[in-house]
């Protein structure tokens, strides 16, 4: 059996080996745990743009913070928190305009209040009522997507049909980790490669796909590089750092928008919270890696970069907080105002119109 | 009117309905430059281009996935699973969204996609290549199964198909690809989904079979009062055609290629069983395959339900 180990160096065939192609992994931030900027990477924003950042944040706290608390009331059914993702998720979801198609998967809360989603309709849901995803007529954002990952292909999907549209559209799909050990996470990155398409996938990499740690998910050092295999570029961001998702975010945007293709943005994060209100975190990780992540908490260090230029003091952040407060209250009382659910709802929707079996099934509720 | 076989029936059924709707795009595993390989799509891409008809890469479930995608936007996506024995890639796809997604999103996005797939035995190809798993894809409240029997009713059913607002899986039965010539209209003409149709009228006993089974029936009933009964749609069943026949003939046999345990032909029994039994006169029978993984082409004409088989139940049931 051949093997090149058995030759001696100086009987070596005069064919030596090409390096055919080498790549590296970019990563970026902006805005490090002490609330301190690199000025050349800072996304031009107005001081009111950056209030408006901060407040979007904070409304996504105070909604999960409620939805945990209303969870444990028992007035809204298992939750999926994300406490901790607030950058990722508002830093992406405030580069899109609306006539971009967005699915989420069913962490992504944050994009939706961002973008205005009304919030009554976001506990609805969680409460067991799928008259939540009715999607305002004025958005294009895909139900909540449950099955992991399996979302990426309708990202895809919208992309080639918005092309062929000739539609100046751009696809954004969400996705934690776990999605990209699934099928569909690289049939939908190799699909969109070949085709080129308008379409940004962001993973928010919190690191823990329920009880599974990162390493356990991937051998790869970033999961950024996965892009290069499709052909596409990767690049990693301080998904705790909403200028730099923003940044990157804007770029991806742009990219796909003028017929450069796909990009990967890896947001590192960490999921500060359970997977669900159904899970208990402390099973499978330590309180000081818990800890530690708290340090780099994405709201605490824009307030303290907005506290050196002058935008952030403990008075307009107790302001903005009993604001955001209100806002949620609202939401939890028209929530709760509004009628429940009928049996016959279950029909309306399966397809157009009723086969005659279940029209006799509605008959009989 | 011209006499095509099923190949061509369905290939003048697309070209027709793309000229007509701009939003139909065809995508799929060879399609294009090649035909598809039994050639349903053969000359598509010439005349509509390839960003119309659309090569793939080899990838069932982003196939399926990204037709979903394109539905929702409001395309009328016509995708093409090169034998039935792949889709399950694409299952999840189908079971998970495109069957679900009106539902998921109450009516705000819906899913106008047809997934087209050859399906059945008798081509002699590998493993894999000839199952009958139409039962697997009827348990999907959302997705309607289609099975045509012959070239006319393949073009009337899948121009329907492709204007219906919801899924729909379009089963072609290879074996009758290229069995039957018919006179097929050139002319614009549907068959109604959810529509059984009377393949012949008798009065003493109903014979129930869709695809390549029914031209097998028509062999086996003889000179017998058997009325055969074409399913043509499985999802949504045309029950109130069934048990119409079968209150007049009181007898009734169902025939299918794939294996009986929770075949479809059960969820005919058990209807017929509930809303007709005082109007039987025998036991409902089923000819179907045996419940085993399915040989290779060597031994298929010991799997499948024969001509003799058929008219054996025929004559047990005709017996009471």
């Amino acid at each position: 059996m051949f093997n090149a180990a058995y030759i001696p160096r100086d009987e070596q065939p005069a064919m030596p080996e090409e390096l055919l192609a080498s790549f590296a992994v970019r990563r970026l931030g902006i805005l490090d745990e002490q609330g301190n900027v690199d000025e050349a990477l800072m996304p031009s924003l107005s001081g009111t743009e950056i209030m408006r950042i901060y407040e979007a944040m904070l409304l996504a706290r105070t909604f999960d913070e409620r939805a945990l608390a209303l969870q444990r009331e028992g007035r809204l059914g298992t939750y999926p928190p994300f406490l901790g993702q607030e950058a990722s998720q508002v830093g992406s979801a405030l580069a899109l305009t609306p006539a971009d198609w967005l699915f989420p998967s069913y962490r992504e809360m944050g994009v939706h209040l961002t973008l205005g989603y009304p919030a009554s309709q976001l506990f609805q849901y969680w409460a067991g009522d799928e008259r939540g995803q009715l999607t305002p007529d004025r958005f294009n954002i895909f139900p909540f997507c449950v099955s992991v990952g399996t979302h990426i292909l309708h990202a895809v999907g919208a992309a080639m049909a918005a092309r062929y549209r000739q539609d100046p559209v751009v696809a954004v799909a969400w996705f934690g980790d776990g999605a990209t050990s699934k099928g569909d996470f690289h049939e939908g990155f190799n699909m969109a490669g070949v085709f080129r398409l308008p379409v940004v996938f962001i993973c928010q990499n919190n690191q823990w796909a329920i009880s599974i740690p990162l390493k356990g998910q991937t051998a790869t050092a970033t999961l950024a590089q996965k892009a290069i295999a499709y052909g596409f570029d990767g690049v990693q961001v301080d998904g705790n750092d909403v200028f730099a998702v923003h940044r990157a975010t804007v770029e991806a945007i742009a990219k796909a928008r003028s017929g450069g293709g796909p990009t990967f943005i890896e947001c590192l994060t960490y999921r500060m919270g359970d997977h669900t209100t159904a899970d208990d975190a402390s099973r499978y990780r330590s309180p000081d890696e818990v800890a530690a992540w708290r340090e780099r908490d994405p709201i605490l260090r824009l307030e303290r970069y907005m506290a050196q230029q002058g935008l952030w003091d403990e008075g307009y952040g107790k302001e903005a907080k009993t604001r955001m407060t209100a806002t949620i209250d609202e939401a939890v009382r028209a929530m709760e105002a509004l009628p429940p659910p009928v049996a016959a709802e279950m029909f309306e929707h399966t397809c157009a119109t009723l086969n005659p079996r279940q029209a006799g099934q509605l008959k009989e509720l | 009117m011209a006499q095509l076989n099923m190949v061509q029936a369905i290939n003048l059924a697309l070209r027709q309905e793309m000229e007509r709707d701009g939003r139909i795009v065809i995508l799929g595993e060879d399609v294009g430059r090649d035909g598809g390989v039994f050639r349903v799509t053969e000359g598509l891409q010439e005349c509509f281009g390839a960003e119309r008809v659309i090569d793939t890469p080899l990838s069932e479930s982003a196939l399926v996935g990204m037709a979903i995608g394109m539905a929702a936007y409001g395309l009328r996506p016509v995708a093409e699973i090169q034998f039935m024995g792949f889709i399950y890639a694409a299952f999840d796809q189908l079971f998970t969204h495109a069957a679900r997604l009106r539902s998921r999103s109450r009516g705000r996005f819906t899913c106008p996609l047809l997934v087209r797939t050859p399906y059945g035995a008798g081509i002699k190809a590998p493993e894999l290549h000839e199952e009958s798993s139409e039962a697997f894809f009827c348990h999907m409240p959302g997705i309607k199964v289609v099975v045509p029997s012959g070239p006319y009713t393949a073009k009337g059913l899948l121009l329907s198909a492709l204007r219906d607002p919801d899924p729909v899986l379009f089963l072609e039965p290879t074996r009758l690809y290229r069995l039957i010539r018919e006179e097929v209209p050139e002319d614009d003409y549907t068959i109604p989904l959810g529509q059984a149709r009377l393949a012949c009228q008798g009065k003493d006993v109903t014979v129930i079979a869709w695809g390549s089974m029914l031209e097998r029936v028509m062999k086996a009933i003889g000179p017998r009062g058997a009325e055969v009964i074409d399913l043509l749609t499985l999802n949504p069943c045309d029950m109130e055609t069934i048990l119409a026949s079968v209150r007049r003939t009181g007898r009734a046999v169902i025939v299918h290629e794939a294996v009986k345990s929770g075949g479809f032909g059960a969820e005919i029994a058990a209807t017929i069983a509930g809303e007709a039994i005082l109007y039987l006169r025998a036991p409902v029978l089923r000819v179907t395959a045996p419940d085993v993984t399915m040989p290779l082409s060597r031994l298929q004409d010991s799997y499948l339900p024969t001509v003799e088989q058929i008219s054996r139940a025929i004559d047990d049931v005709m017996r009471y």
